[in-house]
């Protein structure tokens, strides 16, 4: 156990998909694209000049400004669920339909409308439990 | 959301599993958009129980892969199986995965096309128009002005509310298939008055008349403004179809652009306060020569090798003009050895291509007209294919970040010539 109690952030937003999960943040500052941006059976950014470009959500805290591009944005995140390879939770700040429709169908709880911007908040490494129903997202800075 | 009664008596279950589960998506996914209320769509486009081999697989060694199981379970996210009655309303299926004839030649399997073959006789069967294109507004389908639409495929959504004056969002494949068994999409966004008006002013200072030009003008907004909508004043030519299309493709790949104005052109922006509606732009951009190159270079910062092997067109889905200019210019010409030239366009397009001629004409050149779909949306490339050319700004978006391959991008015109010789020499004009 660490016997130092790490700082905890608390944001607090709107409910946009339920229920709770918790992980390890993957931050970028740049919106994603669904289709032709990712691979759906690995859950890695192809996208030719994004900065996460060949790294994985799998399993992630997705954290992101919100989702551009092709409308195949839903179909991309949930074949990326019925692979295995798709985020735990999304924590966004630009509401499309795109998102909307592709955090329903993802499952992954999800969070949006934040009293304080996610992105100056979160950093890539932090925990973070995603609690989609109360729109509460808690943080835990890490330690290195 | 507040519901009607017709609303809620479908909820319920009154008009069957698949409309109950169905109005159950919409719900959600309304709620998730913060949307109030639905509001009744006439003209549906997407994509329905189309599947993969992956997908298909996956559902057999998960309870059953028939047309019905990729319908309930990926179509309406449900858990279970539900029969799937016909749909109402004017329902189209968007582009698909190979073409009916040419499937060999892009390299698919007899196994792929035999399992296409049966989904299209589904779709048939349902009652969805197969246009299988992403240009459906060439094909058959074109939205009247202010008519609620729920379409997918971000080129035609574009297109739709900003050419046609249509309304829509851009909608995706479970909301599109939801809506063809509902007639309901959630009241959001590009639905009402408001959400229509234009955020971004965009100045453009260097004359822009050639497809190539309105496609990096599309490519530079897009990037500039994301998500917003632009509205553009400047030294334009009077934009056509064809340079529509490239235009908004291009933004709708580069940003999110779902809607543009382009005062005293598009069908909502008859003067510049029109397009703004009462509010001031948050932001003024311009497009001037440096711009231009910049955008020109970006769009070709995939490029590296001359020699190319490939040459794909008709992205989005040709026109019957550009089609007529592909053969004009291949006319008594032969594609170099070890090179291809895919054209690609709509069944209904294609058969007026046949008749004048002009399917032959690329064919006796070398070159292959292809529907239904194109080397992003398929995920096929003639064989060997390291570097291809392309005269559009959305294809050269996707393709080489799906393939892993080397693009340049440019005119129709630069493309045919690199087909003839198998080398890029194209420039900025």
């Amino acid at each position: 156990m660490n016997t130092i109690a790490a700082a905890k952030i608390i944001l607090r937003g709107r409910k946009v998909v339920g229920g709770c999960a918790e992980g390890e943040a993957l931050v970028t500052r740049d919106t994603i694209s669904g289709w032709g941006g990712i691979d759906p059976m690995t859950g890695t950014v192809v996208e030719t000049h994004h900065p996460l470009r060949g790294v994985s959500f799998k399993d992630k805290v997705l954290v992101f400004p919100g989702a551009k591009g092709s409308s195949g944005w839903s179909a991309a995140f949930h074949l990326a669920r019925i692979a295995g390879a798709a985020p735990k939770a999304m924590v966004f700040n630009v509401m499309t339909t795109k998102i909307a429709l592709g955090a329903v169908v993802t499952r992954a709880p999800s969070v949006t409308d934040f009293d304080q911007d996610p992105l100056s908040v979160i950093e890539t490494g932090d925990w973070v439990k995603v609690d989609g129903d109360r729109g509460v997202v808690e943080v835990i800075k890490k330690t290195s | 959301m507040r519901l009607t009664d017709q609303e809620k008596a479908m909820l319920q279950g009154d008009d069957g599993p698949a409309r109950q589960k169905a109005i159950d998506l919409l719900i959600r996914y309304g709620e998730a958009l913060g949307a109030e209320r639905f509001v009744d769509v006439t003209n549906i486009a997407g994509v329905p129980g189309s599947s993969t081999m992956f997908l298909q697989n996956y559902y057999k060694q998960h309870g059953g892969g028939s047309f019905e199981d990729v319908f309930s379970r990926f179509d309406l996210d449900s858990d279970e199986t539900v029969p799937f009655p016909k749909v109402g309303g004017n329902c189209c299926h968007l582009q698909g995965g190979m073409d009916p004839e040419l499937w060999a030649e892009q390299g698919m399997s007899p196994e792929a096309f035999e399992h296409q073959q049966q989904d299209e006789a589904e779709v048939r069967r349902h009652g969805i128009q197969v246009l299988k294109t992403c240009t459906p507004y060439l094909a058959g389908n074109m939205p009247a002005f202010g008519e609620h639409c729920a379409w997918m495929e971000s080129s035609a959504v574009v297109f739709c509310n900003s050419v046609a004056g249509g309304r829509t969002n851009t909608e995706g494949r479970e909301s599109t298939s939801a809506a063809m068994l509902t007639g309901k999409i959630p009241d959001w966004g590009f639905h009402g008055d408001e959400g229509r008006r234009g955020t971004h002013l965009i100045q453009v200072d260097v004359p822009v008349e050639s497809v190539m030009d309105w496609g990096m003008l599309g490519y530079f907004i897009g990037d500039a403004v994301q998500e917003n909508i632009p509205v553009v004043v400047g030294k334009l030519g009077q934009p056509d179809l064809i340079r529509h299309k490239h235009f908004g493709a291009a933004a709708a790949s580069s940003g999110g652009v779902e809607m543009y104005h382009v005062v005293g052109v598009t069908p909502e922006a008859p003067s510049l306060e029109a397009a703004l509606g009462s509010k001031k732009p948050v932001a003024t951009i311009h497009y001037g020569p440096a711009e231009r190159r910049r955008v020109y270079e970006s769009l070709n910062s995939n490029g590296r090798d001359l020699n190319v092997d490939y040459v794909m067109l008709g992205c989005p889905h040709a026109s019957i003009e550009q089609i007529g200019e592909a053969a004009r210019l291949l006319t008594g010409k032969k594609i170099k050895d070890g090179r291809s030239l895919w054209l690609f366009t709509s069944r209904a397009v294609k058969s007026v291509a046949d008749l004048h001629g002009y399917t032959k004409t690329i064919r006796d050149s070398g070159g292959l007209v292809m529907t239904d779909t194109c080397s992003a949306i398929g995920r096929m490339l003639p064989k060997g294919t390291k570097v291809v050319a392309l005269d559009s700004a959305k294809q050269v978006h996707y393709l080489p970040a799906i393939m892993g391959i080397e693009a340049w991008f440019g005119s129709t015109e630069d493309c045919i010539q690199a087909a003839l010789t198998g080398r890029w020499s194209g420039e900025l004009r």
